[in-house]
């Protein structure tokens, strides 16, 4: 049969990259996870369970919930930016200028340590902002060190990876989609909710997946925006790998933060009903 | 029956086609291989032409029709021009290959913290021995324990910190050095000579060295700053800049109360806890080396700096001033040493006594604005840099301070105490 | 209703409603938010101080120090390079990977669209170390290869791939399934099948994919420093190591070039763009 033929042919594609994958991504996984099971004595590897003990006490659950508060954060106020921006730039008068697109990435080619050096001297006391509102006779605004310049430093960072995708689905939708349903008596706001929002959910799944876990792991923006005082899981992580060099108990937290991204994307993929099984992004 | 087509592509004369189409699924088999087969030619021999792919499924016919002329065209321009970016790639990577590949045995390895050495000094250390320098820099000790501890890199130089030199010692991860080859040793301070990270400079050459005090706006603090204290001081909430370092800032707590700084006892190390966590809503930041840009700019009254970073804001804000507090304070060195794994050993040992000659060392202190551990170096700097408290403590402040010891089994107790720290909301 | 009427409502149902002005004026504030820092820090390169909150004065010098550093001359082109190589190997393995990936059912899928994830999930100190950790295992029974140049490429494909393919994706389940098939059926070769029908088909996404690694690759910080060796730094090493003594102004002046060079390539591409794209209109002018 030329449909089965066809769909090994395809899934053949993949050997490369899963031999690959084996390699650089599969075994040092499994060294994360050997590592998150077990505790050093006297210089020598034990098996233990304490790592992940250790992981589930309060204070450390309270900096996992609140790396997932600011990432579901900064995730949402992407999409809510970056979803009018792909759409508009997916319309007609923009669809051939597709280099404009171009613009929304060429920022990230500056060095991120710049960049948010760049933001301290727009938001604090002294900076731009404050600055121009004194000029014309506002009261100064404490912009910076506090949870919103994190979310802004996440958003700023992250918007592109949210933008890119929604407007790879976006682009060259079958339009005649749109018109049958025009045809049947839908108005534009129904067009956009019913046909348009469901077709470009592949894209926003994507953006999603690029924007939150970056955003959940991310240390550098907290410590820079937020003033060190949000310690977040990536902060954590980072510490117990270098700062302490108590690799286990990182790798168990990093083992565990991945367990849960993992199970909340798969939950993810039941609740998105149009999806066929398997398709979590 | 037919219920509905579907065209996906509107670039194409749709007038040929649709006869065609409706002969393919209406019409006999023998038409339908026929054409086909037509299709068939159309979508793989004739390059111009676009492929026509149709299946059936249900009662609805879906007919998609993808003009790839176009398309294939855009691929071929941009593929083309990738083609030319990767092979202009491969070429410079090969040119830099074959550049870099010369003079294998005058190789020096060294590692550096980020702007810590007047580049220019590295030439003339190539000029005068034949000895090419490869030169890389890191953030700070951590970073660059984790690079060395792996064993992956070698490198023939690099410039811990004291705690981070105690550590390596005690992990075996250094080679002891011989002064003999070493003559400019001599040059360097008696009192910054076998200190406790090492005690008779076995394995650590001194580079720089400096203080941890409170640098503060004399235009916002009118109180006397002389004590750690003042840090505590809610007239200044929301002004204060503490370090995201928790040797430093656990240590000023500790020192606040009168403890060691290298405290073992659990009991103290609460105490600045506590402290630290009653500090909180009066600290602006934790931050770390933006803290410059930040007290240069106004946006702080009080902040914890290090001597060399002091000195550079006062230069640029002269309303700046530095104080070490009368309960003493850290004092810090970052000294040169020589991995184990080094393969240039002779090279290293030249450096080393390269970088203790006198106008060597000036050059880079010059640069970097640290005090200076050589005393030759010291008659040469400025007048005005030698009377300046910041780059020269006086022996009185000298005796108050500590060194870093290293934490060993405690470091933990250290690092779960600033964790909760700052995971205090 | 014709079918060339309909072709043209289906061209303008995006945003129907909206005026253009809205449209530009929003399209422009995102604009702003996206490049204000890199004005600033461009003009920061011509601060004569080397303090962010001090200006010294209008100079020159920085570019000229930039000229004579090669230290960030070397950095620079180790970046460049990593970044290109390691993008254009992951939208080969990436792209391939999506569509057979694509083509899998059931937990085949799910497996292999978790560890495609886990790169992008796994925060990079993790995936630095563990990479370092492999790559030296590795090397020791390889004498004569240290942590370099080559594992920093690998590493930077390791990451870039999943990106790809997280590009690829979305565009391949918007895609006809029967196409390929169709294709094949009308006797195209697999690979044929994939260059002609597939490859058009998801250009947008591995396009995408593309740019994303490339980007991803530029900034990377924390798994190149764990997978390099001595002599070889880049760009974001030699950044993030100058943050205890302060960043440089030399290094503005860098990426102001770096800018100012990205842009004028924009221009002259879509200035010939535009020019091909006026004759095509021209072109089909005429023939209607």
């Amino acid at each position: 049969m030329a449909g089965k033929d066809s769909v090994l042919a395809r899934k053949r594609m993949a050997i490369p990259f899963l031999a690959w994958a084996f390699i650089f991504i599969v075994v040092p996984i499994a060294l994360v996870v050997y590592y998150s099971l077990c505790i050093e004595v006297d210089g020598v590897m034990v098996f233990s369970l304490a790592n992940y003990a250790r992981a589930f006490e309060p204070i450390y659950l309270k900096v996992l919930w609140r790396s997932v508060r600011l990432a579901l954060a900064s995730t949402a106020a992407c999409i809510i930016v970056g979803y009018p921006v792909a759409y508009i730039m997916a319309s007609k008068e923009y669809a051939q200028k597709n280099l404009l697109l171009f613009l929304f990435l060429v920022p990230m080619w500056m060095n991120f340590l710049l960049r948010t050096y760049s933001w301290l001297t727009i938001l604090e006391n002294n900076g731009l902002i404050n600055t121009f509102l004194a000029f014309i006779g506002l009261p100064k605004m404490s912009l910076l060190y506090n949870s919103q310049a994190v979310i802004l430093g996440m958003v700023y960072n992250f918007l592109p990876f949210m933008i890119l995708p929604i407007h790879t689905s976006l682009s060259k939708m079958d339009k005649s989609l749109i018109e049958a349903a025009e045809d049947l008596g839908a108005d534009s706001r129904q067009v956009f909710l019913r046909l348009v929002l469901p077709l470009s959910m592949p894209g926003v799944i994507s953006g999603i997946t690029m924007v939150f876990l970056p955003a959940v792991t991310t240390f550098i923006i907290s410590d820079l925006l937020g003033g060190a005082q949000f310690m977040l899981i990536g902060n954590l992580i980072e510490q117990q790998f270098l700062k302490v060099s108590n690799w286990n108990f990182g790798a168990a937290v990093s083992v565990i933060l991945m367990i849960l991204i993992i199970a909340s994307v798969g939950i993810f993929s039941i609740v998105d009903k149009d999806s066929d099984e398997g398709a979590l992004f | 029956m037919l219920q509905r087509v579907t065209f996906t592509s509107h670039k194409i004369n749709f007038g040929i086609c649709t006869e065609r189409i409706l002969k393919l699924i209406l019409g006999t088999q023998e038409q339908q291989t026929q054409l086909r087969n037509s299709f068939a030619r159309n979508a793989c021999e004739r390059k111009d032409a676009f492929s026509l792919a149709i299946t059936q499924k249900g009662g609805a016919c879906r007919i998609a029709l993808r003009e790839s002329v176009c398309l294939r065209g855009k691929m071929k321009k941009i593929s083309s021009r990738f083609c030319v970016l990767i092979v202009s790639c491969l070429l410079l990577l090969a040119t830099g290959c074959s550049a870099g590949g010369a003079k294998e045995n005058l190789e020096l390895n060294v590692y550096n913290w980020g702007e810590y050495i007047d580049l220019s000094i590295l030439d003339t250390f190539s000029e005068e021995t034949g000895i090419t320098v490869n030169y890389d820099t890191y953030a700070n000790n951590e970073d660059m324990y984790a690079k060395l501890k792996s064993g992956g890199s070698s490198y023939d130089i690099a410039i811990p910190s004291d705690y981070m030199i105690e550590r390596m010692i005690r992990e075996d991860m250094l080679l002891p050095l011989n002064l003999e080859n070493i003559p400019n040793f001599k040059n360097i301070d008696q009192r910054f000579k076998s200190l406790d990270y090492d005690p008779g400079s076995a394995y650590s050459i001194p580079y720089m060295w400096g203080t941890l005090g409170i640098l503060y706006n004399t235009a916002m603090v009118t109180d006397p700053v002389d004590s750690w204290n003042i840090l505590w001081d809610e007239k200044y909430s929301g002004q204060i800049f503490m370090y995201d370092s928790l040797r430093d800032s656990i240590g000023v707590a500790l020192k606040k109360n009168g403890y060691s700084l290298n405290t073992k006892n659990l009991d103290e190390l609460e105490i600045a806890k506590q402290d630290l966590i009653k500090q909180m809503p009066l600290v602006r930041a934790y931050v770390g080396d933006t803290v410059r840009d930040s007290m240069i700019g106004n946006e702080g009254a009080m902040a914890l700096v290090y001597s060399g970073d002091a000195s550079y804001c006062i230069g640029e804000n002269p309303d700046l001033a530095y104080t070490v507090p009368k309960e003493g304070s850290n004092i810090w060195f970052d000294a040169a040493v020589i991995p184990k794994g080094a393969t240039n050993i002779q090279a290293a040992e030249k450096f080393l006594d390269f970088l203790c000659r006198p106008d060597i060392c000036l050059k880079n202190v010059e640069y970097i604005e640290y005090s200076t551990v050589n005393s030759e170096t010291f008659k040469m700097v400025s007048e005005e840099m030698r009377n300046d408290p910041a780059f020269w403590p006086t022996d009185e402040i000298y005796d108050r301070c500590e060194v870093f010891v290293d934490l060993a089994e405690l470091s933990n107790a250290y690092v779960e105490a600033w964790t909760e720290i700052l995971a205090t909301d | 209703m014709s079918l060339a009427n309909a072709l043209k409502k289906a061209g303008r149902f995006l945003l129907a409603g909206l005026p253009t002005t809205a449209k530009k004026t929003y399209l422009a504030l995102i604009l702003i938010f996206m490049y204000a820092p890199i004005i600033i820090l461009i003009v920061f390169s011509f601060n004569a101080s080397k303090s962010r909150a001090n200006w010294g004065g209008f100079t020159l010098s920085w570019y000229v120090e930039l000229a004579k550093d090669p230290t960030i001359l070397k950095a620079l082109y180790n970046t460049l390079t990593i970044a290109a190589l390691s993008s254009a190997i992951a939208v080969v393995i990436g792209t391939t990977a999506a569509v057979g990936i694509d083509a899998m059912r059931g937990f085949m899928k799910k497996a292999a669209l978790a560890i495609t994830n886990i790169p992008v999930i796994n925060p990079d100190i993790v995936t630095g170390v563990s990479l370092m950790v492999l790559f030296i295992y590795v090397l020791k029974f390889i004498p004569g290869l240290k942590l370099g140049y080559f594992t920093l490429l690998l590493s930077h494909v390791a990451f870039n791939t999943s990106y790809v393919i997280l590009s690829v994706m979305p565009r391949l389940r918007r895609m006809d399934p029967n196409l390929y098939e169709a294709a094949l059926d009308l006797g195209a070769s697999p690979a044929q099948g994939f260059l002609k029908v597939i490859l058009p088909e998801i250009a947008p996404g591995v396009f995408t994919g593309a740019m994303l690694a490339f980007t991803m690759s530029l900034d990377d910080f924390v798994v190149s420093f764990f997978t390099t060796g001595s002599g070889v730094s880049n760009l974001s090493i030699l950044i993030y190591s100058m943050a205890r003594r302060g960043v440089n102004p030399k290094i503005n002046a860098l990426s102001a070039i770096m800018f100012m060079a990205v842009l004028i390539l924009l221009y002259l591409v879509n200035l010939s763009d535009s020019s091909k794209a006026k004759k095509a209109r021209e072109m089909g002018i005429r023939n209607s």
